[in-house]
C-alpha cells in the first residue's frame, strides 16, 4: 500500500495510467477476458447475455420514447400516435420497445428454464438464483406499468384489474388500492406515477443485474453436466470462446427480433389498445399480455378472490425457496431420469396455463387451469422434495473434460465411481 | 471445435487453441480477414442502429408541417407593426413610413457593422419582415409598439444587453454582431405573404 497505485500490466500508457488509479481494465480482463468458464456450455447459456442486451435495448429505446411521450390522460394516447406517425423513426422505436418487452420475457423464461433444468439454483448458487427472481419480479412490474402508458383500453382496464388485486387484502385492501391510484379510480395521478416508476425501475434492474453477475462471478457458472470444474482442463477463458459463442446467439436472436418488429409488430399486442381508454366501458374480453397469461390463469383457477391472488403471487415467490425444496445433490436433469420428466411436464403445465389464461374463464379452460395450477405447485412442493429422497440418479461423469477428450461418446464405465458427488 | 476434435481424435484441446493462432497455410491471414469483415459489419450495423435514435430527435413531421406562416397585410396601417409566430419564433412585420424608408436607405453601408443595403433586406420597401430575435443572445427587442423604446436609430432596442437596431433592423450600436435576420418569405398576393 506504499504508493497506493494498482500494479497494472497493460502496454498502452494511457490505459495503464487509468488502470493504475482505477483498475477497471484489470477487472474487465479478469471477469470477461481470462475468466475461467466451463468448456461445455450449450446455446442455452447464451440467454443471460441476450437478456443483458435486451435490457440495454429497452432502456435506450425507452429514453428516446420518453422524449416524445406525454404522461397525461388527455394527451398520452395522442402522443403515442404522434410517435407512430410524425416522429422520425418513432414507429421503429416504439415497435422495438413494445416487442422488446416480449423478447425480454422469452429470453428470461428460457434463462429461468435453463436454471431449472440444469439445477443452477442449487448450492452454492442460491443467492444468485434469488437475485434472478428479484429481477424477474421487477421486470414484471416494469412491463405492467409500461403497458399502461399508451392509455388505450387494454392499458386502462389492465391497470384497473391488476391494481384491484390488492383489494383482496383483508381490512386494508381498499385503502391500499386508493393509495396506489392516488384517487378513487385509475386516473391521471395513476398514469403519472406509473410513468415515473416505469422510468425508474429499469435502472433498479440494472443494479440488481450487477449483483446477479457479481454473485455469478464468485461461484462461477453452472454447466450442462452440473458438476464442478476440477481444474484448468475443464475450463476455457471467457474471451474469445464465449464472447464469440454469445455473438453467434446474438445474431440469431436479432434475426428473430427483427422479423417480429418489421413483419409482425402487432402480433403479440391487442387491437383494443388502439382504442383510447374509456373509463365507462370495459372491453368484452380482457386479457393481459401473453407473458402474464400463466399467472392470470392461476388467479382465475381459484373460485375465491383472496385465494386466487395469494396463489398467483405464490407461483413466483415459490421460486425463492426452490433451492431448499429440491434436496437432490445432483444438479443437472441429465442425470435425473424422473425429475427430468417431472420438469418437462411442469413446462407443459406452464404452456397449458398460458393457453387457459388467454381463454374466457369457462368450460374446459377452467378445468385445465385447475389441473395446471395443481401440477405447477405440486412440482415444487411435492415432487421435488420427494424425488430428492427417492430418485435413483444416473452416474455422474468424473469431470467435464474427460468424456469430451475421449471422443465425446457414451461415458466410460469407470465414470460411475462417484454418483452422489456433491454437485 | 467439434470438427477439429473429429480430425484429431484424442489430441489435447490445448493444441487446438495453438493451431488457431498459428499462421500456417496462411491461416493468420484468414483470421485477419474474418476479424476485419466482422469488425466492418459491426461498425455498419452500429451506425444503422444509432441513426434512427439521432434522427428521432430532429423536428418531427407535425413540427415541420407548421414551418410556414401566412400573414394578411391588409389590416396593417402605415407606421404599424405586428408580431406573428413562425416556427415558434416572433416575426416582426412593419409597415414602414416614407420617413423610415428614407432613413434606412440613406445610411452609408460602410458605417455598418454587418453591411447590408436596405434594398437587400426587403422585397417591397414599405414592408419590413424580420425575425424578432436579437442576434446577440436571443432576446426579443422592443420597438413594435409606439410606446416602446426604439433605440438611438428609431428602430428596435434590445433591453437585455442594449443593442440598437435601425429602421431596417440593422445593428448600429451594442453587443449584437449581426443584423436582425430576414426570414425567407414571398408575396402570394399584394396583401398576403407566406413566411417559410
Amino acid at each position: 500500500m506504499a504508493s497506493g497505485l494498482h500494479q497494472s500490466d497493460f502496454k498502452n500508457p494511457v490505459v495503464r495510467w487509468i488502470d493504475a488509479r482505477l483498475p477497471v481494465f484489470t477487472m474487465m480482463e479478469k471477469e470477461y477476458g481470462t475468466f475461467p468458464t466451463p468448456r461445455n456450455f450449450n446455446y442455452l447459456w447464451n440467454f443471460g447475455a441476450l437478456a443483458m442486451v435486451t435490457l440495454l435495448i429497452m432502456i435506450a429505446t425507452g429514453i428516446f420514447l420518453a422524449m416524445n411521450y406525454t404522461p397525461h390522460v388527455n394527451h398520452a394516447f395522442d402522443s403515442v400516435e404522434r410517435i407512430m406517425r410524425d416522429v422520425n423513426y418513432g414507429w421503429l422505436l416504439r415497435y422495438v420497445h413494445a416487442n422488446g418487452a416480449s423478447m425480454f420475457f422469452i429470453v428470461v423464461y428460457v434463462h429461468i428454464w435453463r436454471g431449472l433444468y440444469y439445477g443452477s439454483y442449487k448450492a452454492p448458487r442460491e443467492l444468485l438464483w434469488m437475485l434472478g427472481v428479484v429481477i424477474f419480479l421487477l421486470m414484471m412490474a416494469t412491463a405492467f406499468m409500461g403497458y399502461v402508458l399508451p392509455w388505450g383500453q387494454m392499458s386502462f382496464w389492465g391497470a384497473t384489474v391488476i391494481t384491484n388485486l390488492f383489494s383482496a387484502i383483508p381490512l386494508v385492501g381498499d385503502s391500499i388500492v386508493t393509495w396506489l391510484w392516488g384517487g378513487f379510480s385509475v386516473d391521471n395521478p395513476t398514469l403519472n406515477r406509473f410513468f415515473s416508476l416505469h422510468y425508474l425501475l429499469p435502472f433498479v434492474i440494472v443494479g440488481v443485474v450487477f449483483l446477479h453477475v457479481a454473485a455469478l462471478h464468485i461461484t462461477g457458472s453452472n454447466n450442462p453436466l452440473g458438476i464442478d470444474p476440477k481444474g484448468p482442463q475443464d475450463t476455457v477463458p471467457f474471451h474469445p470462446y464465449y464472447t464469440v459463442k454469445d455473438s453467434v446467439g446474438l445474431v440469431a436472436y436479432f434475426v428473430v427480433f427483427a422479423v417480429l418488429v418489421f413483419f409482425f409488430p402487432n402480433l403479440l399486442g391487442h387491437p383494443d389498445n388502439y382504442i383510447p381508454a374509456n373509463p365507462l366501458v370495459t372491453p368484452p374480453h380482457i386479457v393481459p399480455e401473453w407473458y402474464f397469461l400463466p399467472y392470470y390463469a392461476i388467479l382465475r383457477a381459484v373460485p375465491n378472490k383472496l385465494g386466487g391472488v395469494v396463489l398467483m403471487f405464490s407461483s413466483i415467490l415459490i421460486l425463492f425457496v426452490l433451492p431448499w425444496l429440491d434436496t437432490s445433490p445432483v444438479r443437472s436433469m441429465r442425470f435425473r431420469p424422473i425429475a427430468r420428466i417431472a420438469l418437462l411436464l411442469w413446462t407443459v403445465a406452464f404452456f397449458v396455463l398460458m393457453w387457459c389464461g388467454s381463454q374466457p374463464p369457462e368450460g374446459i379452460a377452467v378445468v385445465l387451469a385447475r389441473i395446471g395450477t395443481a401440477y405447477y405447485f405440486a412440482y415444487f412442493l411435492v415432487i421435488l422434495p420427494l424425488l430428492g429422497r427417492l430418485e435413483r440418479t444416473l452416474p455422474l461423469p468424473e469431470s467435464i473434460s474427460r468424456p469430451v477428450l475421449r471422443g465425446g461418446g457414451p461415458l466410460p464405465a469407470g465414470a460411475a465411481v462417484k454418483p452422489m458427488e456433491k454437485a | 471445435m467439434a470438427e477439429t476434435l473429429a480430425t484429431h481424435p484424442g489430441a489435447p484441446l490445448g493444441a487446438e487453441a495453438a493451431h488457431g493462432a498459428e499462421p500456417e497455410h496462411g491461416g493468420g491471414k484468414r483470421r485477419d480477414f474474418l476479424k476485419l469483415v466482422t469488425g466492418a459489419f459491426a461498425v455498419v450495423g452500429t451506425g444503422a442502429i444509432v441513426w434512427p435514435f439521432i434522427s428521432s430527435m430532429n423536428p418531427s413531421r407535425d413540427v415541420l408541417a407548421l414551418s410556414t406562416t401566412e400573414v394578411d397585410l391588409s389590416p396593417i396601417q402605415v407606421g404599424q407593426a405586428v408580431t406573428v409566430v413562425w416556427r415558434g419564433k416572433p416575426v416582426f412585420v412593419r409597415h414602414r413610413t416614407q420617413q423610415d424608408i428614407e432613413a434606412a436607405q440613406q445610411v452609408p453601408v460602410s458605417e455598418l457593422r454587418d453591411p447590408q443595403t436596405d434594398a437587400q433586406r426587403v422585397i417591397k420597401p414599405e414592408w419590413l419582415v424580420m425575425i424578432g430575435i436579437c442576434t446577440h443572445l436571443g432576446c426579443v427587442p422592443l420597438g413594435q409598439k409606439p410606446t416602446d423604446p426604439h433605440g438611438d436609430y428609431g428602430g428596435w432596442f434590445c433591453p437585455c444587453h442594449g443593442s440598437h437596431y435601425d429602421t431596417s433592423g440593422r445593428i448600429r450600436k451594442g453587443p449584437a454582431p449581426k443584423n436582425l435576420v430576414v426570414p425567407p418569405y414571398t408575396f402570394t398576393s399584394d396583401t398576403q405573404i407566406r413566411i417559410g
